[in-house]
């Protein structure tokens, strides 16, 4: 069993990474086309939602992706802190724009369901407002990648941004719930209770979920490799100069 | 570390501008706010707590890159970092002396502008509980966001954007607290997380401020 820190190691994670790339493309892709058509065409309108219900396979998918990169930045800069695994920063730092715009596609897509069901495309409810921040959280990390030069500083300072951002974060999540008492609907996904979605809408649900990770897993591992054919290059022309 | 603490007071106040801005920035957010909304005394009342956390938190915001900035310019931040005290010590009595000059004069003045607002009776003595208890996180808070961004040419921009977002639980509960003390709801709960974040942020915070000025020196 190969030690994970192997990826440690660019050329190695580039090695693997090229073989695994096109395989969660292609996953994604059939999931993606399975449960949105699935969705969008096959399934009946919900009784009381009309067809309005069917953003739910866009919406629910990108919100929960949107704090799951947030989460797999934790880890990654965690990992960059303790072990200094150069592939765990860039990779941090590769996931925070799709973060982001996970953010969005789940804010966007929320204002354009709560119109009709709500009668609003904006309330402050605690779900909502606690997406905002996060997304404000992202802005705020892309933010200070871009600003400093020196890389590994770069790297540092983020990881310090992300974790002590993670704390606030989950302090925000539940302040805002103490604020006000919102529109949302419970949680309709859960392990332990019985689910609250029919199960005609929530096997293509599944299929978009498994869609979204598969897409999300896809571009880390596009942009974490042009973060390092990046480095390479700025290491090339340096070299050059010097030469 | 009192005589870091003494010497930050001292420039602050005799450095000219950093002690009375923050007041004075609070003071215009106040009276411009008015402009904004119509002078209606019920409504101005109603949104008087909020409004006065916010700018409680936007004056705080004015003074943070004040903290880190000047001392790394001229060199004595790399004096501090090689001082005898740790640099968690600094940090943490840099932003008590942020604290000093800005958070306890919002919290004294902030009654006084509750009346221009129009604030309820009941609300002052809340509103004062709630500053003085919530402004250490904003100084705290703050100095980390400064100790971050130390290190760059235009920082005040990003800081803010860095910062504002973590302001937000103080700033909910702050004001939660002067709303439900107007009410004669129970203020216990708002203000005793108000409390937990100030401790857990002068508790931790330090720290990783610290490891971000560590950083940047390197």
């Amino acid at each position: 069993m190969p030690s994970l820190w192997e990826y440690a190691n660019p050329q190695k994670f580039m090695q693997t990474s090229s073989v695994l790339l096109p395989v969660f493309s292609v996953v994604a892709a059939i999931c993606l086309g399975v449960g949105l058509v699935w969705g969008f065409f096959l399934t009946p309108e919900a009784e009381n939602f009309g067809s309005t219900v069917k953003i739910i396979y866009i919406h629910v998918p990108a919100a929960m992706m949107a704090i799951n990169a947030w989460v797999m930045m934790l880890v990654t800069s965690l990992i960059w802190l303790v072990r200094r695994h150069h592939v765990s920063a860039l990779a941090a730092r590769a996931a925070a724009p799709i973060g982001m715009t996970m953010t969005l596609i789940a804010l966007i897509t929320g204002a354009i369901w709560g119109e009709p069901m709500w009668g609003t495309y904006w309330v402050w409810d605690p779900r909502l407002t606690s997406f905002m921040i996060l997304f404000l959280f992202y802005l705020g990390y892309i933010a200070l990648w871009e600003a400093i030069e020196n890389p590994d500083a770069a790297a540092d300072l983020t990881s310090v941004l992300c974790i002590v951002g993670s704390v606030f974060a989950l302090l925000s999540r539940y302040a805002v719930n103490f604020w006000s008492q919102g529109l949302h609907q419970g949680a309709s996904l859960s392990l332990d209770k019985k689910e609250n979605v029919a199960d005609v809408f929530y096997i293509p649900l599944l299929f978009c979920i498994a869609g979204f990770v598969c897409l999300f897993v896809a571009l880390v591992l596009l942009r974490t490799r042009t973060e390092i054919r990046a480095r390479r290059v700025r290491a090339m022309l340096a070299r050059e100069r010097m030469a | 570390m009192i005589a870091l603490l003494q010497r930050d007071l001292r420039l602050a106040i005799r450095a000219g501008g950093g002690f009375g801005l923050g007041l004075a920035f609070f003071l215009i957010v106040v009276v411009l706010v008015p402009f904004g909304v119509g002078s209606d005394s019920g409504l101005l009342a109603a949104i008087a707590p909020g409004i006065l956390w916010v700018g409680a938190l936007l004056a705080c915001l004015l003074s943070l890159d004040r903290i880190f900035a000047l001392d790394h310019e001229d060199g004595s931040l790399d004096l501090l970092a090689t001082a005898p005290i740790p640099l968690e010590g600094v940090v943490a009595m840099k932003a008590a002396a942020h604290w000093v000059t800005t958070g306890l004069p919002l919290t004294l003045a902030a009654p006084g502008l509750g009346l221009l607002l129009n604030l309820p009776a009941a609300g002052y003595g809340w509103l004062a509980a709630s500053l003085a208890l919530g402004t250490p996180a904003l100084s705290m808070i703050g100095s980390f966001g400064a100790a971050l961004t130390v290190g760059l040419k235009r920082g005040g921009l990003l800081l803010s954007l860095l910062v504002l977002p973590l302001y937000v639980p103080t700033l909910i509960f702050g004001a939660e607290a002067v709303a439900r003390g107007i009410d004669g709801r129970e203020t216990g709960t708002p203000l005793l997380m108000l409390t937990a974040i100030t401790l857990a942020s002068m508790a931790l915070l330090p720290f990783a401020a610290a490891a971000a000025i560590r950083i940047n020196l390197r």
